[in-house]
């Protein structure tokens, strides 16, 4: 049923994502693996309802790979970058090295000499860009330790392939290519330093036209009030930019990373990443379907045990080699396992690499094909390698599965601090600026990767770590200090710290933020008095406001407000005794309101109010004050 | 009778109004609304600016140097301020700004107390309830003035507040008006008005 109509296969490829996506979600499975088998399931070998136009979709769709790393460079500033050099280059390099000097040892002792070994060790080297990322973003890891360990190794790769695609020729059985240093399949054949200078010169080109061109461009498109245009020129920058970068030969993929990063302090990031997010989607969605077409079931059917060592062989050397940087490294042990199990398949660039070894007459058809077919099954299964290290590796580090590597090591000094703050995002960083502004000692703890980060870029200490963990708080010095500010957002977790401070601190005065009543209560039932129901004093304020804007005197406003306060907290505090039962709760909440509500009304008919009474007016007959 | 808005401003005044509930005010309500709109005074609702009591000591020391006479009005709660009118003095008025070495940034400016008691003005005196006249009872505001080295003006006083009917309010907040625009033109020169017991008290002899 082969067709080129345009829309029969847009129908199919559509058709199959619909259907094969939400099913494999619904296994937690992830997206991935549900577009690899929608991509399996139309394919030639199944269904057969795609033909000849797979090749022309996938180069298409390898578009939507161009597209992510843009969009990872959006997010990406300069100075993250550079603060990932360490990584980049140490972990990057040793990977790829380390990968193909040991697929090349491998291949050597196995006697097929070195040259064949060694192209195919570069090959294999690389990881899949797309599916690794789309699988940490999808669990959001790709911020955590091991994500950007992962993202800095998948990001050495893509450099990588320019010098690899100049070496690659240099290992082919015959003399054709030696001496020509070409940096892509495309790429006009140039002198070294021609190239270096042209490519150097296109790098410099998209930084300097990101810098000064891109934002005014912008400004004006944006100035015409026309959305469509706005996508339309997202688009048109991120096809420039990587037309420029074939053209000089280098990866269109790290071309649009990098204006990426050029672009990610500019104003216009956040509408530049909401106009190509779809597009990325879709187009990485049709390129995973395109892989799964792809694998040529035939010489599976051909060559099953074959290629079934392949791929073993080939994940199991990848991972071996990954775990080991990962120990290197330092990287937490829960963390490396991720980290390995995410990059040891093989890389989309592996198809382009093998192709263009084949052409320049480093490996023959026969040896490229089974490769290629391994390739694309360790991409398929990668998903799943995804899913068994959620499953089976991850829970056997029992502790506090979701926390996303080591905690920091507290300094000696900050032991000696009377204060630790539990929690530092919104609420309890305005608690610790408060109290660091006064000179009190705080240590500060709090678990969100991307918040430490931030905070620590604005020179504040914080110590990364949960501190629902006994071991982290002995390490805070929650043995000798006074008190701890409990400010965490998640509303079990802070009843639970608090339960473990009374258990093993009983010294240790708790000060506890409650979302709302509710939390109060848990609180109040384990006798922690001291809670701040986090939106009591905002509400307040706006009230205060809108009285006051209604033609109400400040102070007037003000007094009412902390009269309400001081209500409403006596109202809370007695509430607490009735909250297990409906019935009596209600009918006391209701007489705290009616009686809140009295005080105002006798104020408003001109009788004495509670509080105000020393400012009335004396009764006409009594002079007898002032 | 000389025509108010034809005088030329030449002194500016400040008044610093202090009422903890102007809702239920009476006489203020009227002083107030009568001296709003007059040229080269400004009107400094300090319950209104400051509801808090976190007072900008900066921004009223920037305030008191661009006037030359400074009106505190208040009702005389307790013999005294409102609360609120205290912590200004205790703040604003620094050592060093306005008293102690270097302190002279309001020496030569005027200083003139507007209040209202609600007992009438015979409660005030040796033998009346309240055994003080008002002059006395003002001690502190006087020797406030004096350490700053400014001119203590006899008070602008209304008595009997409790009592009195809204057409006296009225008058009163005439007055109130008459005086102030004769201050913001230097009509009233301290050196005369020393044996006044109140300023209203004659505002004929003021040549008012």
């Amino acid at each position: 049923m082969h067709s080129d109509s345009l829309l029969l296969h847009a129908f199919i490829y559509l058709l199959a994502a619909v259907v094969a996506v939400p099913l494999a979600k619904r296994f937690g499975l992830g997206s991935v693996l549900g577009y690899l088998l929608a991509g399996v399931l139309i394919g030639p070998h199944l269904l057969g309802l795609v033909g000849e136009r797979a090749g022309d979709v996938m180069q298409f769709a390898e578009f939507g790979v161009v597209m992510m790393l843009f969009l990872v460079g959006l997010e990406l500033r300069p100075a993250l970058l550079w603060q990932m050099r360490g990584q980049l280059i140490g972990l990057g390099g040793l990977q790829v090295f380390g990968t193909a000097a040991a697929i090349a040892l491998i291949g050597w002792a196995a006697g097929f000499g070195l040259r064949l070994p060694l192209a195919a060790g570069l090959i294999l080297a690389m990881s899949s860009t797309a599916i690794v990322l789309q699988s940490l973003q999808e669990r959001g890891q790709l911020k955590s330790p091991p994500g950007q360990a992962a993202f800095a190794v998948l990001l050495f790769q893509d450099i990588s392939v320019i010098p690899i695609f100049a070496l690659l020729p240099l290992l082919a059985m015959s003399d054709s290519g030696v001496g020509n240093l070409v940096a892509s399949a495309e790429a006009p054949v140039r002198a070294g330093w021609l190239q270096a200078t042209i490519v150097i010169g296109a790098v410099i080109g998209v930084i300097l036209a990101g810098r000064y061109i891109v934002n005014p461009l912008f400004r004006a498109i944006a100035k015409t009030g026309m959305r469509e245009l706005f996508t339309a020129a997202a688009l048109l920058l991120v096809v420039a930019v990587s037309l420029v970068m074939e053209l000089v030969g280098l990866s269109a993929a790290l071309g649009t990373f990098l204006a990426g990063v050029v672009l990610a302090n500019s104003e216009y990031r956040h509408e530049l990443e909401s106009d190509i997010e779809p597009f990325k989607g879709l187009l990485l969605g049709l390129f995973f379907i395109t892989v799964g077409a792809g694998i040529d079931f035939g010489l599976l059917r051909a060559h099953p045990g074959l290629i079934a060592q392949l791929v073993l062989a080939l994940l199991a050397v990848k991972f071996l080699v990954l775990l080991l940087l990962s120990r290197l490294f330092r990287l937490a042990t829960p963390d490396g396992f991720l980290f390995s199990f995410a990059l040891a398949q093989g890389g989309e660039f592996a198809f382009v690499l093998l192709a263009f070894a084949v052409d320049h007459r480093v490996l023959t058809t026969a040896q490229a094909s089974p490769l290629t077919a391994s390739v694309a099954l360790s991409m398929a299964v990668s998903p799943m390698l995804f899913v068994i290290n959620e499953k089976f590796v991850q829970p056997r580090f029992a502790r506090a599965p979701k926390a996303p590597g080591e905690p920091d090591k507290i300094d000696a000094a900050s032991q000696d601090n009377p204060v630790i703050i539990a929690g530092f995002g919104r609420f309890g960083h305005i608690v610790g600026r408060l109290l660091h502004a006064n000179g009190i000692g705080t240590t500060v703890l709090d678990l969100d990767v991307d918040q430490v980060a931030i905070i620590r870029r604005l020179g504040i200490k914080v110590f990364y770590g949960d501190a629902t963990r006994l071991d982290l708080l002995h390490a805070a010095g929650a043995a000798r200090a006074k008190l701890i500010v409990i400010a965490i957002d998640d509303e079990a977790k802070a009843v639970a710290l608090a339960e473990l401070v009374q258990k093993n601190f009983p010294n240790l005065k708790i000060f506890a933020r409650a979302s709302g009543r509710v939390h109060a209560y848990e609180f109040q039932k384990r006798g922690i008095m001291n809670f701040y129901r986090e939106t009591v004093d905002t509400s307040l304020e706006v009230g205060v406001d809108v009285m006051r804007s209604l033609g109400m005197r400040a102070h007037q406003a003000h007094r009412a407000a902390q009269l309400f306060k001081a209500h409403d907290e006596r109202a809370v505090r007695d509430l607490a005794q009735y909250w297990e039962d409906d019935d009596a709760y209600f009918k006391h909440a209701r007489q705290h309101i009616e009686a809140f509500e009295r005080m105002f009304v006798s104020d408003a008919e001109g009788k004495p109010a509670d509080a105000d009474r020393g400012w009335d007016p004396m009764p006409p007959n009594d002079t007898s004050r002032g | 009778m000389v025509q108010l808005t034809s005088w030329r401003v030449s002194a500016r005044v400040l008044i610093l109004f202090a009422h903890p509930a102007l809702q239920k005010s009476r006489a203020n309500v009227r002083l107030l609304a009568a001296a709003r709109d007059l040229e080269g005074v400004t009107l400094h609702d300090l319950y209104e600016e400051y509801p808090t009591f976190q007072i900008d000591v900066a921004r009223e020391q920037a305030l008191l140097l661009k006037h030359e006479v400074v009106v505190l009005q208040h009702p005389f709660f307790w013999y005294s301020c409102p609360a609120l009118l205290k912590e200004w003095l205790d703040l604003v008025l620094e050592h060093g700004f306005a008293y102690g070495p270097g302190g002279t940034k309001l020496a030569g400016k005027s200083l003139l107390s507007a209040v209202t008691t609600g007992g009438p003005e015979e409660a005030y005196s040796h033998t009346g309830h309240n055994h003080f006249t008002l002059r006395e009872l003002l001690a502190p505001f006087e020797q406030t003035a004096r350490l700053c080295g400014m001119n203590w003006l006899p008070p602008f006083a209304i008595h009997g507040t409790h009592r009195s009917q809204s057409s006296e309010f009225e008058t009163h907040a005439a007055d109130y008006r008459r005086i102030l625009g004769a201050l913001t033109a230097g009509k009233i020169s301290p050196s005369t008005l020393d044996t006044l017991p109140r300023l209203n008290a004659n505002l004929g002899a003021l040549g008012l």
